[in-house]
């Protein structure tokens, strides 16, 4: 469905005197998300993730320099495409709940994205009160103000927002930050829900543990690079199967693993990054 | 708690606020005016002045009670307010409480319509320049901003005399109508007439401040991670303007619309005096040149009301837009 091919991102920065540089945000991405899957990137924080779905849904800040190829639906994603597309193909659930309006009530806000989704007036007044019904949000939370909402509801919210646009591409980015376990199932359900229904989701996360029981595709992103994208049954055992280095440690350093950190190999892998 | 009971709490907390306030109104105004030069007894007799004996002024001053100390004669005035009794005006030669409801019925119409306008549009025109961050518009909008904000308002109506009433002949050169006519028989249009450019320059004036202020929160939003996720549901700026901005906007703006009735009050004093426009604001200038304590004391009075009522009611509005600040009494 989506094919990012080689795919990099330059931000420009100011020095001293107006000199403009810039900083490589990811590089050499290239990855293909298949209809009915869930396709999890994975990277600490600044590998890039969340950029790169920016680049995706074309919502860059002024002033950046991409290179290589985005391909939806066999057709080339372009700038005017990506603004054709948003939130009718294309959908974001962001990572922070202060995207929600703090005036509007939830259902209004749904209803919204709706009609900017293409539905008319009435219907989305309709569709949003299913949509948030689908998510367990009965009709008090429905008629609540964000704030009044938990973390859990909130992003309920959120992913009823993605729903409701019937997008065909939904970029889910740290769904579960700051979740308690039973929430956090609950939305990573719901994502499962919506691969299942043929769509494509980007699940973009920190925490490999949390993607890997429904991811079906896993990339593992450092400091702008792809280090490896494999299949979710690749991580079990001792991960031989693991081609990389990082994504091999980063298994292993797992609680429930080895728990162990192999300082000679992170200190190996990490010098060509950092010079 | 049941909605009657938070209602008349509500209620009770906020005139014993009200009250506070009046009553340090009152006693600093009075305090002012004792330590002011102002010779009461002098400015009630005026020009008869020469002809009367000193012996006749000490009698006049025991009568009245400007032998005893200042806080009596506070506490006698205080008891005199809240009977209702504001004393009686010597340069209109009528009650004090009729001398301002008079006038008042006359800048009413100025201070209404110039504020109204002031605000609908200052705020259409922040909202626009706010969602067209960066564009001609916005530079326009912004630039005719900082233009008014930095006018005197009595510059601004002179020029507007000086063009329309004087070389243009739009517009009449003074008052609430036209010369020898009594003001029972002036017609509405004249009245409108006449309130035109007056109303105009404080207008112009009051945009500015209700523009930015609007402008910024906008700016703000349009950088915001709702402006971000909006986007990426495929809505345009002016979708976003439209139903995040107006809301998100409407806070400031009403802050300002509502505080600033001090501001606009000040304004046309200088206003009224400029097109000799017959309001409250005249009448204070008169009672502050002919020391007319009694209505001076009256208008403050009213004033420090006019304007704590308006910030009272933007307290209130408060929750009805934004639902994260505490609830008020509905």
């Amino acid at each position: 469905m989506l094919h990012i091919d080689r795919l990099t991102l330059q931000l420009p920065y100011y020095q001293p005197w107006w000199k403009r540089r810039w900083a490589t945000c990811f590089e050499q991405i290239s990855l293909s998300l298949m209809p009915g899957e869930i396709h999890a990137i994975v990277g600490a924080s600044g590998a890039g993730k969340s950029l790169l779905a920016c680049a995706i849904m074309g919502l860059l800040p002024e002033g950046a320099k991409t290179s290589g190829q985005l391909v939806f639906q066999s057709e080339p994603l372009t700038p005017a495409r990506q603004c054709q597309l948003r939130g009718r193909q294309l959908a974001l659930i962001p990572q922070s709940l202060s995207a929600l309006d703090p005036l509007v009530r939830s259902q209004r806000q749904v209803s919204w994205a709706a009609r900017r989704a293409g539905q008319a007036k009435a219907n989305a007044w309709k569709s949003a009160g299913q949509a948030l019904a689908h998510y367990q949000l009965n009709d008090a939370a429905q008629r609540a103000f964000p704030h009044e909402l938990s973390g859990g509801m909130a992003r309920r919210v959120l992913t009823a927002m993605a729903h409701v646009s019937h997008a065909q591409l939904i970029i889910a980015d740290e769904p579960s930050v700051g979740l308690d376990p039973r929430q956090r199932e609950r939305v990573m359900a719901a994502l499962k829900a919506l691969a299942d229904q043929g769509k494509a989701v980007m699940l973009i996360t920190h925490d490999l543990r949390h993607a890997l029981p429904i991811a079906d595709k896993v990339t593992i992103m450092r400091q702008g690079q792809c280090m490896e994208t494999t299949t979710a049954r690749a991580f079990q055992g001792s991960g031989d199967t693991l081609s990389s280095g990082y994504a091999k440690s980063l298994w292993q350093a797992l609680p429930d693993n080895a728990f162990s950190l192999p300082v000679a190999q992170v200190a190996a892998s990490k010098e060509p990054n950092s010079a | 708690m049941a909605l009657d009971v938070r209602l008349t709490h509500w209620l009770a907390y906020r005139l014993l606020r009200l009250t506070l306030v009046l009553f340090c109104v009152a006693a600093l105004a009075f305090g002012l005016v004792m330590l002011s030069p102002i010779d009461p007894v002098d400015a009630y007799l005026g020009p008869q002045m020469a002809q009367v004996s000193p012996e006749q002024r000490a009698l006049i001053a025991e009568r009245w009670g400007f032998e005893s100390p200042p806080a009596v004669q506070f506490g006698h005035w205080l008891r005199q307010l809240l009977s209702g009794e504001l004393g009686w005006s010597h340069i209109y030669n009528q009650p004090v409480s009729e001398v301002i409801s008079q006038r008042f019925s006359r800048s009413i119409m100025l201070l209404s319509s110039a504020w109204l306008l002031s605000v609908l549009v200052g705020f259409a025109l922040g909202v626009i320049a706010g969602a067209k961050e960066g564009s001609t518009l916005d530079r326009v909008i912004s630039g005719y901003a900082y233009i008014t904000a930095s006018t005197p308002t009595f510059w601004l109506g002179i020029v507007g005399v000086l063009l329309f009433s004087v070389y243009l002949g739009w517009t009449p050169i003074c008052c609430a109508g036209p010369p020898g006519v009594l003001s029972q028989e002036v017609s509405l249009l004249t009245r409108l007439h006449h309130l035109a450019l007056p109303v105009a320059t404080l207008t112009l004036l009051g945009i500015a401040s209700i523009t930015l202020h609007t402008r910024t929160r906008m700016i703000a939003l349009m950088r915001s991670e709702i402006a971000t996720h909006a986007f990426a549901q495929g809505a345009s700026r002016i979708d976003i303007a439209w139903r995040h901005g107006i809301r998100h906007a409407s806070l400031p703006a009403l802050t300002l619309a509502f505080a600033s009735l001090g501001e606009l009050f000040g304004g046309a004093i200088l206003i009224e005096q400029i097109f000799a426009y017959p309001g409250l604001g005249q009448a204070t200038v008169e009672a502050g040149l002919r020391s007319d304590v009694p209505l001076l004391l009256g208008i403050a009075l009213f004033t420090a009301l006019f304007v704590s009522v308006g910030n009272l009611i933007a307290d209130s509005l408060y929750h009805l837009i934004d639902p994260r600040i505490e609830q008020g009494p509905l």
